[in-house]
């Protein structure tokens, strides 16, 4: 066991966990935050993605032992105050989820693409996307709200669209 | 409708202590069968608080407070909010003003089981009911309270008013005088034409809580004191352990206990070894360094590939015959000149919803509390009850969002799992299955074999038909039915000539059991998956024999069957299927009714070097009238999904007796690069509601694999396809 400190959703928390324990479990079970999906353990379906210093990772096969003490972690909890990011706008206007498990990895996907990539074509969204599984099968609503979500930013003239 | 005895219809207003107040508690008892009558009742809230005990269906309080509850678990098909909306449209409340429940179990909310298709058809009248029985006492009470006729009141957003005056009260100031009344027995329902909500695809409440982290699923179940367990089950599913040896995994910081345990299958039990930890990765690091000797009891020997030599060899035989016949098959094939045997064969699969099985479950003496994904509250207390030996009334069941299910969840073991650990370890115990865990162990679609036999006659329509279905039977397995001398009545959905009613002068359906070892479930859809590939992919080939478009061949045998034509019609339309395509481009169509739901999809496929593209799938829907049609879109976008999956990715594999498909790199899904462009169509109609949730999928690998035939001459009869290699 060693003690992490982490930077999650700006918030600091300090973690006594085994080195090699996935950044998934500390930030479902250690700081508290469920919004972070178990998938497959193997960065296979996407459920975990988190973002990383802004750049999107799967949480579920990266070790707590390898996130620095200056990284800044974000997760689903953490891209808006009030469910308005403007990809989440996208997702309720397009009434995206289903069951909804695998909306947070999606929309961490997305926030992410839309930050490199503020007018993604459908091929540009097939290759950030297709990391993440949806065994429901949203994916014609996810394309559909990543476009709009790329026009409220647009709007709005700011990575949030808010 | 029957009227109810006295003794539950009494008057059980409530005036309880504390912020509560006066409760207007209005429940029914609910048959399974549509067919019959419901009885509403109030339920007796005399021992019931609002907010801790779940109760009858809406709750009122003289806050103003309206509970709605949602008897049938929500696996993303939706139910939160359709079943909360036909008690909203009779009882004039928006979703807005309500809060919603899940029901936990308890035998008054009747069968919750989710399941089949069948919420809104089993519940459409009911609950309407239960929502128009509410708001014609809140009215009387009005009335009463300001001495006028109930005909000058309406009630409109959660109040009533008096027309004349513009007078008003709120739900919740009528309560109490509402308590006192009788329950109507026969409420009068709003006609469809005066739906507010019903048919209107009213934005679904849960969705904020899907896209911001809050929205509770089951593996997010947290209980003070709780502590994790993984599980080693025997890597070729059935066995026994006959050795372990735990001193690795007890080395693992943070590791309780290393146990024997089991894993109760409705049918059987099998052995199986725990390590619980005070966290979840401490208990599946600990779970790998089990060194654990297995006796595999013979089950190493089970192979899928023996499961379809054994299908192929029983299809030689006889199988028994369905009771529904016309005609005489055998005379009418034996005498023409024009005819055609095929087999079809569709794989083995797992359901992999991406929550994987999970259960947190506290075993506390005589009761036990639950915490889990699950299609089945009802269902699950029983059976934890008789498992456990406990009253039922002391089973509690807490019913979260599920991450997808598919049949899975209505499956119990991960559930008697936790409860048997949790009983050793006298502590809430929360079991995660991995991945590789749900891919490997089962429950999967049983593997099936489709052989049909047709006779085309000189004019060119089909004058003799048999779909044999060849085949493990769930009901025979799971729950034990004795198939003897009776063929599977489940296994002829879509096949049966409810669902398929081609007009044929000889017809006949029948079934061979093949017994199996493999631990077997309903899949999304159950057999009508895997009877409408053969079915439908058969009628194509019949077509072609007699040289007759596909579209008219079949609206030819539907012409007495007026929604399955218009179905037809209508994709032949939105699909442009009589357009001339491009060369590298062709469509193949397929229709197929299931759990009450008619489909047909046309499916444009393109040429792409030695493989073909999905291009575009055209769906038309006739499920009756409507509740949310966006919602049958979505539900029909996810059957597009699941069905091109089963159709094109990989299936499950079993040898000796172990599954060779361990995570989703083995057993693919489709993902958003492949999915083709849709385009769903309901169709305008004042008939009851059919199901929504499945009968979308069944005729999507017909239709593909027609699409392909017309593409490329090639007739793929075996379920998965490579998309990539047809040539």
């Amino acid at each position: 066991m060693a003690k992490y400190n982490l930077t999650v959703n700006g918030k600091k928390y300090t973690v006594d966990a085994d080195p090699d324990t996935p950044l998934l479990w500390v930030i479902r079970d250690y700081v508290g935050l469920k919004g972070t999906k178990f998938g497959c353990g193997m960065a296979l379906c996407g459920a975990c993605t988190v973002h990383l210093d802004g750049q999107p990772i799967r949480s579920c096969s990266t070790p707590v032992s390898t996130v620095k003490t200056t990284n800044k972690i974000t997760t689903i909890e953490g891209i808006s105050n009030n469910t308005d990011h403007a990809v989440q706008k996208a997702w309720i206007e397009a009434q995206v989820p289903q069951c909804g498990y695998c909306q947070s990895g999606q929309i961490m996907s997305a926030v992410a693409l839309l930050k490199t990539n503020p007018n993604p074509s459908d091929s540009d969204i097939d290759e950030a996307m297709s990391g993440n599984i949806c065994r429901c099968g949203t994916y014609p609503r996810i394309r559909k709200a990543i476009h709009h979500a790329a026009e409220l930013m647009k709007d709005s003239g700011n990575s949030t669209g808010k | 409708m029957t009227k109810s005895q006295d003794s539950s219809n009494r008057r059980d207003f409530l005036k309880s202590t504390g912020k509560v107040g006066a409760l207007l508690a209005i429940g029914f008892s609910l048959p399974w069968q549509e067919s019959q009558a419901s009885t509403i009742t109030k339920v007796d809230t005399s021992n019931s608080l609002l907010g801790l005990e779940l109760n009858p269906y809406i709750l009122i309080n003289d806050d103003g407070q309206i509970i709605l509850f949602n008897a049938r678990p929500d696996m993303g098909q939706g139910t939160y909010q359709s079943l909360p909306l036909l008690l909203a449209e009779e009882l004039e409340v928006d979703l807005s003003q309500v809060q919603i429940r899940n029901t936990d179990g308890q035998g008054k909310y009747g069968a919750q089981l989710s399941g089949g298709s069948s919420s809104i058809r089993t519940r459409w009248q009911p609950m309407r009911k239960a929502g128009a029985a509410v708001k014609e006492m809140l009215i009387t009470a009005a009335s009463k309270k300001w001495n006028v006729p109930t005909t000058d009141c309406y009630a409109q957003l959660g109040k009533v008013y008096h027309k004349p005056s513009g007078k008003s009260y709120t739900y919740g100031e009528l309560v109490e005088e509402a308590s006192k009344l009788e329950v109507p027995q026969n409420p009068k329902l709003k006609a469809p034409k005066d739906f507010r909500l019903l048919g209107k695809s009213v934005p679904r409440p849960e969705i904020p809580s899907k896209i911001n982290g809050t929205a509770v699923f089951g593996i997010d179940a947290e209980v003070p004191g709780m502590l994790y367990a993984s599980i080693q089950r025997s890597p070729t599913i059935l066995g026994k352990v006959k050795s372990i040896d735990s001193a690795e995994a007890m080395k693992v910081k943070g590791v309780k206990k290393v146990v024997k345990t089991e894993r109760k299958m409705p049918h059987r039990a099998v052995e199986a070894v725990a390590v619980v930890a005070d966290t979840y990765w401490a208990a599946l690091k600990a779970r790998k360094a089990l060194k654990i000797q297995w006796d595999a009891e013979g089950s190493n020997k089970i192979s899928t590939d023996a499961y379809y030599a054994n299908l192929r060899q029983l299809a030689q035989n006889d199988g028994i015959d369905y009771p529904e016949k016309v005609g005489d098959f055998k005379g009418a094939f034996q005498k023409a000149t024009k005819k055609l045997e095929a087999s079809y064969e569709t794989p083995f699969l797992a359901h992999a919803p991406l929550e994987p099985e999970n259960a947190t479950v506290w075993v506390q003496g005589d009761k036990v509390e639950v915490w889990a994904p699950i299609q089945g509250p009802d269902g699950l207390i029983q059976q934890l009850s008789a498992y456990l030996k406990i009253k039922p009334e002391n089973v509690k069941v807490n019913v979260p969002f599920m991450g997808g299910a598919f049949g899975r969840k209505a499956y119990f073991d991960y559930v008697m799992e936790a409860a048997h650990i949790s009983k050793q370890l006298n502590a809430p115990i929360k079991v995660i299955w991995t991945r590789e865990d749900d891919m490997t162990q089962g429950p999967f679609r049983p593997g099936m074999l489709d052989r049909l036999e047709g006779a085309i006659d000189e004019k060119g329509a089909l004058v003799a038909h048999h779909h044999q279905i060849v085949g493990s039977s769930i009901q025979h397995q799971v729950f034990g039915v004795p198939l003897k001398d009776k063929a599977d009545d489940w296994a002829h959905e879509t096949a049966n000539f409810e669902d398929s009613p081609y007009d044929i002068n000889n017809r006949k359906l029948s079934f061979n059991l093949a017994e199996t070892d493999i631990p077997i479930l309903w899949w999304r859809s159950v057999y009508s998956s895997t009877t409408a590939f053969g079915q439908e992919s058969f009628m194509d080939e019949l077509a072609h024999v007699a040289q007759v478009d596909p579209l008219a061949f079949r609206l030819e045998m539907l012409a007495d069957s007026p929604r399955f034509s218009r179905v037809l019609q209508t994709l032949a339309k939105k699909s442009n299927y009589h357009q001339k395509l491009p060369n590298n481009q062709a469509i193949g169509i397929a229709i197929a009714r299931s759990f009450g739901t008619i489909v047909a999809h046309a499916i444009t496929v393109s040429k792409q070097g030695k493989g073909v593209k999905v291009e575009k799938v055209v769906s038309v829907i006739d499920c009756g009238m409507t509740v949310n049609p966006d919602n049958i879109k979505a539900q029909t976008e996810g059957n597009i999904v699941m069905g091109l999956t089963a159709a094109i990715k990989n299936g499950i594999t079993i040898k000796d007796g172990i599954t060779e498909q361990t995570n989703f790199h083995e057993y693919n899904v489709m993902r958003i690069n492949e999915m083709p462009a849709t385009e769903i169509h309901i169709i305008d109609s004042t008939e009851d509601p059919g199901g929504v949730g499945e009968p979308g999928l069944p005729p999507i690998a017909p239709a593909l694999c027609n699409a392909i035939f017309n593409l490329t001459g090639k007739r793929l009869r075996t379920l998965p396809i490579n998309l990539d290699e047809i040539g």
